[in-house]
């Protein structure tokens, strides 16, 4: 038994007769954040969504706690209350404000009382800078700014971890550096456990303890961030960093 | 006796106008609580057949799901199917001469044009949750709401704003459709119109009264329901809350 947060052992998943996830292992450790890179259609959102069960994973063990989060008796919607997740498409509810968004997971999940709530949300509201758009809905703000607020959405649960699929891919570049800005924020100062899918190779390098590139379902090297971009072991790496370094 | 269209009209406007504005009223509240009790119907029968089926593990309930869905799909299908005015006269005959209940005329309108209007609603209703993107249902889940949650917080008020236009026009097809139910003598518009024109025999002037009157009520309901998808979409501005140690809301 070990004290990590996930141990996640020989994990497959397959869609029908297409194999997504090959046996994948790796463990993360409270408090660590972790950037998942590689190519498109690799795994990468697969395995957090796996993570978090929306994706049913077809083998292997994810444990929580050393918990197996498959077994029988688990209670999946409170697991789910701890293990906060961030879209690339945001996914804010759009029938309600701002601040319901970041309020209805809390009285209805967590059992907060309304006042209790709200004034959590309008605490991470603030921390993510938009406190000012709490009456606004989803559809009358920019995507920074919704990112920004699913993020808050999430930190109202007071998760143990967050799961970041692609945050800023859907973005116009413009708006990338608000939202990195928020993560950045969050990676540094909030000593919270994050898995980061991301394209964002700055990010990788400077602010995550430890990355994990996956190519066709695998995991090809999982090391640290200056091993993996200063000195990768494993020639595949090395090409997929030439290709994403030599864009920008 | 009057001798032009338009005579006959007014003639016949004062002569009947006490009756004719009672059938439109009759027309009106029963294509409109029948519809209403249709929304709840179709509410309710969208919302079970969309539900998940349970694991197999437990195979009593597992049963007892899919039976229930079972039968709610032939409700579906038998109501569609069948045509209003046949439903009506099975309805209200058949229980009379079975059950030996004669229902009250008002009430066998609401339990005919509301099972009739809920089969169409539940099908509005299941095209509209469809019409929500998963993405909404997979934020529900990330934060660990429970499916009915999802559903109410999240699934409901956003299909329901998006068939508002659908449920719209079964209002508007309703007042037209309770023309069937005067073969049960329902005193709707039509039925006062059948009486009214069998006195003096003009049948074209009568039913022309009769046909503005359909319209003015359909245009005006067409009108308010314009009115109420306005307001259910909310205002399209928001206001900054500049100090946010002061909650600009109670």
């Amino acid at each position: 038994m070990s004290d990590a947060l996930f141990r996640i052992e020989h994990l497959e998943k397959s869609f029908g007769t297409h194999e997504v996830l090959t046996d994948i292992n790796f463990t993360v450790q409270s408090g660590q954040v972790i950037s998942i890179i590689g190519v498109s259609g690799t795994g990468k959102s697969t395995l957090l969504r796996c993570i978090n069960r929306l994706e049913e994973p077809t083998g292997g063990k994810i444990y929580f706690h050393d918990e197996d989060i498959c077994g029988p008796h688990f209670d999946l919607n409170k697991y789910r209350a701890k293990v906060g997740m961030v879209f690339q498409q945001f996914n804010l509810f759009s029938n309600m404000t701002v601040l319901d968004n970041c309020v209805v997971g809390q009285t209805r999940v967590l059992k907060r009382s309304k006042s209790q709530a709200e004034e959590i949300a309008r605490k991470y509201l603030k921390k993510v800078g938009m406190a000012e758009y709490q009456s606004a809905k989803p559809d009358q703000i920019s995507g920074g700014m919704k990112q920004r607020v699913a993020i808050a959405r999430t930190l109202s649960m007071d998760p143990e971890v967050i799961l970041f699929d692609e945050p800023t891919s859907a973005l116009d570049p413009e708006l990338i550096g608000e939202v990195l800005d928020v993560m950045r924020d969050l990676a540094v100062n909030s000593g919270l456990t994050m898995l980061v899918v991301t394209h964002e190779m700055s990010f990788a390098r400077e602010l995550s303890d430890r990355v994990v590139f996956m190519e066709n379902g695998s995991i090809v090297e999982d090391d640290s961030p200056s091993v993996i971009f200063e000195n990768p072991k494993m020639p595949r790496t090395r090409e997929f960093l030439n290709r994403m370094l030599a864009k920008h | 006796m009057p001798t032009s269209f338009w005579g006959w009209i007014v003639y016949l406007w004062k002569a009947y106008w006490p009756l004719l504005l009672k059938g439109a009223w009759t027309s009106l509240y029963i294509s409109f609580l029948g519809t209403a009790i249709a929304f709840v119907i179709g509410l309710i029968v969208a919302v079970l057949r969309s539900t998940p089926d349970p694991s197999r593990q437990q195979p009593v309930r597992y049963w007892m799901v899919r039976a229930l869905k079972f039968l709610l799909s032939a409700y579906v299908e038998v109501f569609r199917g069948t045509p209003l005015m046949v439903q009506a006269m099975v309805i209200y005959y058949g229980l009379m001469q079975y059950a030996h209940i004669r229902l009250p005329l008002f009430v066998a309108s609401m339990v005919i044009v509301g099972l009739n209007t809920g089969a169409y609603m539940a099908e509005i209703m299941r095209s509209g949750i469809r019409s929500v993107d998963a993405g909404q249902r997979e934020a529900a889940a990330s934060l660990g709401m429970t499916h009915w949650q999802t559903m109410l917080c999240v699934v409901l008020p956003q299909a329901i704003r998006n068939v508002l236009p659908s449920v719209g026009n079964e209002v508007v097809v309703n007042v037209k459709d309770t023309s069937v139910l005067n073969v049960i003598a329902v005193s709707e518009l039509y039925f006062v119109g059948k009486s009214a024109s069998g006195t003096y025999l003009k049948f074209f002037e009568v039913y022309s009264i009769i046909a503005a009157m359909y319209l003015i009520i359909t245009f005006g309901l067409s009108k308010l329901l314009e009115w109420v998808e306005k307001k259910m979409i909310g205002p399209e501005n928001y206001e900054l809350i500049r100090n946010e140690e002061e909650p600009g809301r109670e």
